[in-house]
């Protein structure tokens, strides 16, 4: 579980996040959504450490990181697992090394034990062999972010982190990766953090969402109750595609009927 | 303001410099990548140093030659002026120059180029000292690698000069082989070698330095590239002053 309590940053006096609380449990996809620009990627970075915060309390299971000293960062980051916007594999590397590389930076692994962990993180990400050997650039965009999320997890991290993970990617592809992450979440009890501005998303896994709005919490629930709001940004948002303006409709017409 | 800026960029430096120069995460992993760096920064250089040492020496043979036409100079003259110059000079930091525009902008490109699709952040996220990780290897590389390099600098730019002796009748070569020789001083050599190292850190580092602090898109690596390239120069300059005061005086 991570929980963050009034965090608050700033870049050279422009307020990105203001006083933002909330908990993420294990087990659950724990999403952040928000227009570009709300302060997502900030947020998601502060928790991470990647930028250090103004004030406020940001808890792994108890631990804050603001207090902890950089050695101790050190080891948390080692039970953390990331699935950047850009996918950010190394791209002087194949696949395969890619996600083998946290393995041979931390575990004490054999060599072949550390290759068949490679093998199991590819396969559960539905990659196969015919992959290991290419470089990232010679890979689609959606497997980009397959590899990305098998070296994510190579280590079994207690905490996932993921941003926008399926920007740029066709309707189908995104539901492959938002049910992977969905599984893994809740096959390994992870806590998962989500950053997206897809409804799609929103609808396929939110089990704990936080709207952001101008760097502010604006709105906390679930993919069920966000229908119901009468927050209006929160409208603004979810109504901004014709599309879920009938899914409401229609989604009343039951409700009136039941 | 312009003071500040420099004193600013001396901070991150030298901040930066304490987190490369740390205890690596991994031997293991340091040793892989250092002779990668070996290869990429010193042997995939040697081409451009033989080319260019190469008509260097040849030409500076040539001009010497024919500017110095008053026959009250000794015959070996030539051969002698070529000699000192590359080996006190030429072969160190101007070949330096020369490498801070290509060991310089790659290695700030490459590091940019990792900075901007976050992938130094994704090191970061692993718990790994990425200044550590990317640059060690790279100074490092190019530190042992510089050596050999200038000395084959002398040796091919000294080959140059005596080309020209072979294909014209410029200078005889015994006449050239004789002033290569004649009041030789080891100790020019070491002053070089020393030069170069002290040259070799600054175009790795301080590439490493623009690289890693770049931010932005795909342009702004281009930028943090000429940056390394013209910064390094110039530090190449002011320290080249510094070091023959210590050395020759
Ligand atoms: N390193 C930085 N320095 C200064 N300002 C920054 C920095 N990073 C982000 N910002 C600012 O913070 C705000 C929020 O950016 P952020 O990247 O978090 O948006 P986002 O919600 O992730 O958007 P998107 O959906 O487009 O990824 C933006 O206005 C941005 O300009
Ligand atoms: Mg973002």
């Amino acid at each position: 579980m991570i929980e963050i309590q009034n965090v608050y940053k700033s870049f050279d006096g422009k307020n990105v996040l203001k006083n933002i609380s909330a908990i993420f449990e294990s087990g659950k996809t724990n999403l952040i959504i928000g227009q570009s620009g709300s302060g997502k990627t900030v947020l998601m970075k502060s928790i991470i450490g990647l930028h250090r915060i103004d004030s406020g309390k940001i808890l792994y299971d108890g631990r804050n990181i603001p207090d902890m000293q950089f050695m101790k960062i050190k080891k948390l980051r080692q039970e953390v697992g990331m699935l950047f916007q850009g996918s950010a594999l190394f791209d002087s590397q194949t696949v395969a090394q890619n996600v083998m590389f946290p393995l041979e930076m931390f575990s004490n692994m054999t060599q072949i034990d550390m290759e068949n962990r490679m093998k199991f993180c590819l396969g559960r990400v539905n990659l196969d062999e015919s992959t290991y050997n290419l470089f990232p650039s010679e890979i689609s965009g959606g497997m980009q972010k397959r590899a990305a999320i098998a070296r994510a997890i190579a280590l079994n991290p207690r905490y996932l982190f993921c941003d926008e993970p399926n920007s740029g990617l066709d309707p189908l592809t995104s539901l492959v990766i938002d049910r992977l992450i969905k599984e893994i979440t809740e096959e390994y009890d992870i806590t998962t953090i989500v950053n997206t501005h897809d409804m799609n998303s929103v609808m396929e896994i939110g089990e704990n969402i936080i709207f952001i709005k101008s760097g502010e919490k604006a709105w906390e629930g679930n993919r069920h109750q966000i229908f119901d709001s009468n927050n209006d940004s929160l409208n603004d948002f979810v109504f901004a595609s014709d599309l879920y303006k009938k899914v409401k409709a229609t989604n009343n017409i039951q409700e009136s009927k039941q | 303001m312009i003071t500040l800026s420099i004193l600013k960029h001396i901070g991150s430096y030298t901040s930066l410099m304490l987190r490369v120069f740390t205890k690596p995460d991994r031997w293991r992993m340091f040793f892989r990548q250092l002779p990668k760096e070996m290869e990429k920064l010193g042997l995939d250089s040697l081409g451009i140093v033989i080319i260019i040492s190469t008509f260097i020496g040849a030409i500076m043979t040539i001009q010497t030659k024919l500017n110095t036409s008053d026959p009250l100079l000794p015959k070996y003259s030539t051969g002698l002026v070529t000699r000192d110059t590359l080996l006190l000079e030429f072969s160190s930091t101007i070949m330096c120059l020369i490498l801070a525009g290509k060991v310089g902008s790659n290695v700030a490109s490459e590091i940019g180029s990792m900075r901007i699709s976050e992938q130094i952040d994704a090191l970061e996220v692993m718990g790994i000292n990425s200044a550590n990780y990317l640059i060690l290897p790279k100074i490092i590389a190019f530190v042992l690698m510089i050596p050999c390099l200038v000395i084959i600098s002398m040796a091919v730019g000294l080959f140059g000069g005596y080309l020209v002796g072979v294909f014209s009748d410029i200078v005889s070569q015994n006449d050239y082989l004789f002033g290569i020789q004649y009041m030789f001083q080891p100790f020019y050599i070491f002053y070089s070698i020393v030069k170069s190292l002290v040259f070799a850190f600054i175009i790795a580092s301080v590439a490493s330095y623009y690289g890693f602090y770049s931010y932005g898109g795909a342009l702004d690596v281009g930028k943090a590239s000429t940056n390394a390239v013209v910064n390094s120069s110039i530090l190449i300059l002011l320290s080249n002053i510094v070091i023959t005061n210590f050395m020759l005086n």
